[in-house]
């Protein structure tokens, strides 16, 4: 065991894998926010109240289907994006053509109005939710003690982003999906549904979203506030990352993580704020983000 | 001419003989927290426990009329201020009630002082409110953060618990808990061996909680409240923390954080409170009537809106005395002169540094298997006398208490 600035090794290891836990939450969230912002153009400031309905979709199936973590995994996201897709067919679709700022304001009023909403329903305090029983306990692995729960968070999240980004930037469907954001009228001609394939694209973010909400369920507090909280911090990786890209976000996400928690060691008064930092100075070296490309 | 004079002087002097019981016109504002982490400790319970104060104080003196209002400080100090400036100077608000954080009950005690207003603080915790920092236009109600380092910090230190790890929320409350923790343990035998200061609402404790854990500290002492004591919990739970023999110390817990928490979590969790929705009948009854106010599901009022009740019924009885409610000094030197005397906290009395004093309870979680209905939270385990419950006066260095 050795000392790196003052600080025994073992706890360094530990909090790196904690800040590697704390990244797949930013990468699941940044990668819902990048391929929406990317694929549609619209900033979707709602999708931090969308990642607290996916995860207060989870304790409703809980307490009144009997439905269980692992279904839920499914069902909630599924759940809520569906309500995405009703979101972007009735108020989104109309907005693709104006200024970035109207979506942002529909969205963030959408945000307003369902965090209010569950915050008068629930109260603040927030919901019980347990860790599923095949998941409870963890293995000691020398330098910490790994709760099974959140290796399975960076196991899932890893997964689901490569899938993401693979069927994005690798197969028929992404290369459509990214032909209609640059050119929809040309992709419309040779007979390809632009609209339907961009409000589904709008709901799989949104269901990215609940699903990261699913995971977060058992670990985080489950209050109508986890969302507003987390978004800020989501926005700061995506723009770091570039606000377009996909492969960007999922590394930015994980790296800005590490840092977080490389942060709380050091200095952990300033873990909330280091991430802004780091914003700053990338906006000020590389202003499209450091994997974006220059609008 | 002398006899119209006569009779008019007759007529005025009847007149003034049955006057009738002049009007006293009162505006009281409820400032908390509407929408973060403490919006259950306070927040809407606490207007509910307002209105409920003005209903009865009302119905048996109906001379006095109340207007309430409510705002949100957000658990920041600049929103706090500039509330608390715009009530006092434009809505001519005369008290201003709950504050369920320390920075902003810091911030309007200053102000509440520079205007001659009434502050009646329930919710934030600082023992510094009768300190260092005390007012003669404050009243600290229900607890502080002296009493809750010498009820649970002395018990857990007596019970084995004699080294300690902080983890600490990072602003006035937490700073102010955990050095008055810290001393209750040192003068009880016991040793701080580290600590570490987190932001407020902080999602994730991991990283603290393995650090923690690394100390191989007996207690893990938890200097801070709501979200964050849950999450801590919670995330404690998960890493093994009391399997692995360290206990946590939940220096300010609520019913509404074991509520949310669930027993099967929290128990066993010990704590201090001044008041206890199950404790005896009056307390059930008044619950019953503050969850109708209330009107959400499944809550339990906390000894904070139990305290905005209290305080709001003897602020009122001193404004009725006096006759008025303008001089806030001079209504706070009644609140002091006139023992105080609520179905729910009892009988008590007000110190000359402005804190209130009554008995506080050393309480224990229920596990599962004993609670057998809901918000069947607690074992009451012992009862600290009021004298001996708060920091004794002279130890405040409070400017208002001469020596």
């Amino acid at each position: 065991m050795f000392e790196i600035f003052g600080i025994p090794s073992t706890a360094l290891f530990g909090q790196l894998l904690i800040g590697l836990i704390n990244g797949s939450f930013y990468a699941l969230l940044s990668l819902g926010l990048a391929v929406i912002f990317g694929m549609l153009n619209i900033i979707n400031f709602s999708h931090g109240a969308q990642y607290m309905m996916g995860a207060f979709a989870a304790y409703l199936l809980l307490q009144y289907s009997d439905i269980g973590y692992w279904p839920a995994l499914i069902v909630a996201p599924v759940l809520v994006g569906i309500t995405g897709v009703i979101v972007e067919r009735l108020f989104l679709q109309w907005l693709y053509k104006l200024d970035h700022l109207y979506g942002l304001l529909l969205t963030f009023g959408l945000a307003l109005i369902i965090e209010g909403v569950a915050r008068n329903h629930f109260g603040s305090a927030g919901m019980p939710y347990t860790v599923p029983e095949s998941l409870q306990g963890g293995r000691n692995l020398g330098f910490m003690f790994l709760p099974n729960y959140r290796a399975w968070v960076i196991v899932a999240s890893l997964a689901i982003c490569f899938v993401t980004w693979f069927v994005i930037e690798r197969t028929r469907l992404g290369a459509y999906l990214r032909a209609a954001t640059e050119n929809p009228s040309l992709v419309r001609a040779f007979g390809i549904n632009v609209p339907r394939m961009i409000t589904l694209t709008y709901g799989f973010g949104v269901a990215l979203a609940a699903f990261a909400g699913v995971m977060a369920a058992p670990i985080y507090n489950v209050s109508p506030q986890m969302g507003s909280e987390l978004i800020i911090v989501v926005f700061a990786v995506v723009v770091i990352g570039g606000m377009g890209s996909i492969l960007g976000a999922i590394v930015t996400g994980f790296g800005l993580g590490v840092i977080e928690g490389l942060t709380k060691v050091f200095f952990p008064e300033a873990s909330n704020t280091v991430i802004f930092v780091i914003m700053a100075i990338v906006l000020l070296v590389r202003p499209a983000g450091l994997f974006g490309r220059g609008s | 001419m002398r006899k119209t004079l006569g009779l008019a002087v007759l007529a005025a002097a009847l007149a003034c003989g049955t006057a009738s019981a002049q009007q006293v016109n009162v505006k009281i504002g409820v400032l908390t927290d509407m929408s973060s982490l403490y919006s259950d400790i306070g927040g809407p319970g606490s207007v509910a426990a307002a209105k409920l104060a003005i209903a009865d104080f009302t119905k048996a003196n109906p001379n006095v009329k109340v207007e309430l209002i409510s705002g949100d400080h957000q658990n920041k100090p600049d929103v706090g201020s500039q509330i608390a400036n715009q009530w006092y100077d434009v809505e001519k608000v005369d008290l201003i009630i709950d504050t369920p954080n320390s920075g902003v009950a810091l911030a309007v005690t200053e102000i509440t002082k520079s205007k001659n207003k009434v502050f009646i603080n329930s919710g934030a915790a600082s023992s510094d409110l009768t300190g260092a920092k005390c007012s003669p236009n404050t009243v600290h109600w229900t607890y502080d953060t002296w009493m809750l380092a010498n009820g649970t910090g002395k018990a857990i230190v007596k019970t084995g618990g004699d080294t300690w790890f902080f983890l600490t929320a990072d602003y006035a409350f937490g700073h102010a808990l955990e050095r008055d923790t810290m001393a209750a343990v040192e003068a009880n035998g016991g040793k701080v061996i580290g600590k570490v200061r987190v932001p407020i609402n902080t999602n994730d404790f991991s990283s603290f909680l393995l650090q923690a854990q690394a100390s191989k500290a007996k207690i893990i002492g938890l200097a801070n409240a709501g979200g964050d004591t849950i999450n801590s919990i919670k995330q404690g739970a998960e890493f093994g923390i009391v399997k692995g023999g360290q206990k946590f110390a939940g220096l300010l817990v609520f019913a509404s954080d074991v509520n949310a928490l669930g027993l099967a979590t929290a128990q066993g969790l010990t704590l201090t409170e001044t008041w206890y929705w199950d404790m005896n009948d009056a307390n059930r009854a008044w619950t019953k009537r503050w969850q109708t106010e209330r009107a959400a599901a499944g809550k339990f009022p906390t000894m904070v809106q139990a305290g905005v009740y209290s305080g709001v019924t003897h602020y009122l009885k001193a404004v009725a005395a006096l006759k008025s409610a303008a001089d806030g000094k001079a209504v706070v030197a009644k609140m002091k002169e006139m023992p105080t005397d609520d179905p729910l906290f009892g009988k008590g009395t007000i110190r000359a540094d402005g804190r209130k004093l009554h008995p506080a309870y050393l309480l224990e979680v229920k596990a599962p298997a004993d609670s057998k209905y809901p918000g069947d939270f607690y074992h009451v385990r012992a009862t600290i006398p009021a004298n001996e419950a708060f920091r004794p006066l002279k130890d405040g260095n409070c400017p208002l208490v001469s020596g």
